[in-house]
């Protein structure tokens, strides 16, 4: 008998460790759902998968009675427009910050204690001065995601650039590069790579943000029509908005990653690591 | 001229003396080699030429000037490892010093016909150096001993007064090194700069060398071993034409 961190699972046997728990799942609540529903027939806490299918359907096909919209691809559109305006603004100061802090000790003397500082204030404690702030608009909840994801992503590429072998800057002088070539030759180009990576890392956080916003002030979007949806105990329609943006984060996650090695192919086969 | 002088240059990190009492003159077209012990101060002594370290005592020359505050294209260096860019390819890695040097200061890139003759150039080097099937993989795909010289003829672009060498060839293969030896070899016969390569291969040393330094403690304290910091104990001329002239010399009758 082999020891068991020496055995490791061939292709089907791993297909089948994968989708057992899944399965286990789904057969579960398949399980408890159908017990509710046979008891009453009304139940709304474990909506049938096909309840589920008809609601979304409603959503995404039907315009809304009131607005005429076809709410869920309007709550789609302006969720990704929210979390895209919020990412980009704070990875772009980020790297701004960041890479200075990293590359020149006169900027990182100030800017490293105070990135330590300012991330370790809980960004939705600042949701209501920004509310105040920024008024009840989209201002608001771009800026909360902004302001969550930058010190996190700013004090990632520090590290990052501080990482860059001193060998390196020093290669970059004798070659005739002074600060500002060495910054967009060679710190700039190396240190992208590591910012998708850290936004990849970030957007979790960044869709914490974005559904704590809607949730506190919005009229439309997925976290807010979940959160109105709660009211209804609208299970079916809960779950499935829930399913979807999973899927979007997974989606954003796999995108980054593709286009990492899509745009750096030297990335992660650098030399003398 | 590139002419190098240390003057009774000595280098201390608070109470640690690493190098005391350097005095040394390289005439331009040397190869010297520097040998020591781990911890002999070999590295320190680099960077003081780099400028990447400023000597506490002392000065340094380079051609008859101060050595410049900072490193600058007057001298160039290869390490044993990062020595060249990762994210840029063979050929991008050699046009990097002349981009840098001829674009302007805001850009520091040229177009048009300067870029063709720049890339012209460059692959020449890349020639040279037996890359030019290389040109266009980036530096993780490249062997040691091709990385090595990528980094020879990257820093070779840009005519360097002085070539610094930190253990170039340490981590390579005996097979590549030989074939690096020779390259490296040729490339300073053709041009005839200043080099100093710090190694602590030996056999190394004399073979490339025109002069060898050893660096270590002239005075040692068994209480105190920071006290003192080494210095040249050894300064070997290394006479090519030593063998030969041994050998016509006539037979004693």
């Amino acid at each position: 008998m082999r020891r068991l961190l020496n055995l490791q699972p061939r292709r089907p046997l791993r297909l089948a460790l994968f989708l057992a728990p899944v399965a286990a799942m789904l057969v579960t609540y398949l399980a408890f759902s159908d017990a509710r529903l046979a008891e009453n027939p009304q139940d709304r806490l474990l909506p049938a998968f096909s309840t589920m299918g008809d609601t979304l359907l409603r959503m995404a096909m039907e315009p809304d009675r009131r607005s005429g919209d076809l709410l869920f691809w309007l709550d789609t559109g302006v969720s990704l427009q929210r979390l895209a305006l919020g990412v980009c603004l704070g990875a772009l100061t980020a790297l701004m910050l960041g890479v200075a802090s990293g590359l020149i000790p006169l900027a990182g003397a100030s800017l490293s204690p105070l990135l330590a500082i300012i991330a370790m204030v809980p960004p939705l404690a600042i949701l209501p001065i920004l509310l105040i702030a920024f008024g009840v608009g989209e201002l608001a909840k771009v800026m909360l995601i902004a302001i969550g994801v930058a010190p996190f992503i700013a004090r990632e590429l520090e590290g990052r650039v501080r990482e860059l072998p001193r060998e390196q800057l020093i290669k970059a002088q004798t070659l005739g590069a002074g600060t500002w070539l060495t910054l967009w030759y060679v710190v700039l180009p190396q240190i992208l790579p590591r910012l998708f990576d850290a936004v990849r890392l970030s957007l979790g956080a960044a869709w914490l943000f974005l559904i704590a916003a809607e949730a506190i002030a919005s009229t439309e979007g997925l976290g807010y029509r979940i959160f109105l949806m709660r009211r209804y105990l609208a299970m079916d329609l809960i779950l499935p908005y829930v399913a979807w943006m999973t899927g979007l984060a997974w989606f954003l996650d796999y995108a980054l990653r593709a286009l990492n090695r899509r745009l750096f192919p030297w990335y992660g086969a650098e030399a003398g690591r | 001229m590139s002419e190098l002088t240390l003057k009774n240059v000595g280098m201390r990190y608070g109470d640690t003396v690493v190098l005391e009492r350097l005095n040394l003159i390289l005439d331009s077209g040397t190869f010297c080699a520097v040998v020591g012990a781990s911890g002999a101060g070999k590295s320190t002594f680099l960077k003081l030429l780099l400028s990447e370290l400023q000597p506490t005592e002392g000065s340094i020359t380079l051609g008859g000037r101060p050595l410049p505050q900072e490193p600058g294209p007057e001298r160039g260096v290869v390490y044993q490892r990062y020595s060249v860019f990762p994210h840029l390819t063979a050929l991008e890695n050699i046009c990097f010093g002349l981009e840098r040097t001829q674009g302007n200061a805001l850009f520091g890139r040229t177009w048009g016909a300067k870029h063709r003759v720049l890339r012209t150039e460059a692959r020449d080097l890349l020639e040279a150096v037996g890359l030019t099937a290389a040109a266009d993989r980036y530096p993780g795909a490249l062997s040691g001993g091709m990385q090595q010289r990528l980094a020879l003829a990257q820093t070779l672009a840009l005519k360097p007064e002085l070539l610094l060498l930190d253990e170039p060839f340490g981590a390579l293969d005996p097979g590549n090194k030989q074939t690096a030896h020779a390259l490296l070899k040729q490339l300073w016969a053709e041009r005839g700069m200043t080099v100093v390569m710090v190694t602590h291969d030996l056999s190394e040393a004399f073979t490339l060398g025109t002069r060898v330094l050893v660096l270590d403690k002239v005075r040692e304290d068994p209480h105190s071993p920071e006290r003192f910091g080494a210095s040249i104990t050894y300064d070997l001329p290394v006479d090519r034409s030593a063998p030969l002239r041994a050998a016509s010399v006539p037979p004693v009758s």
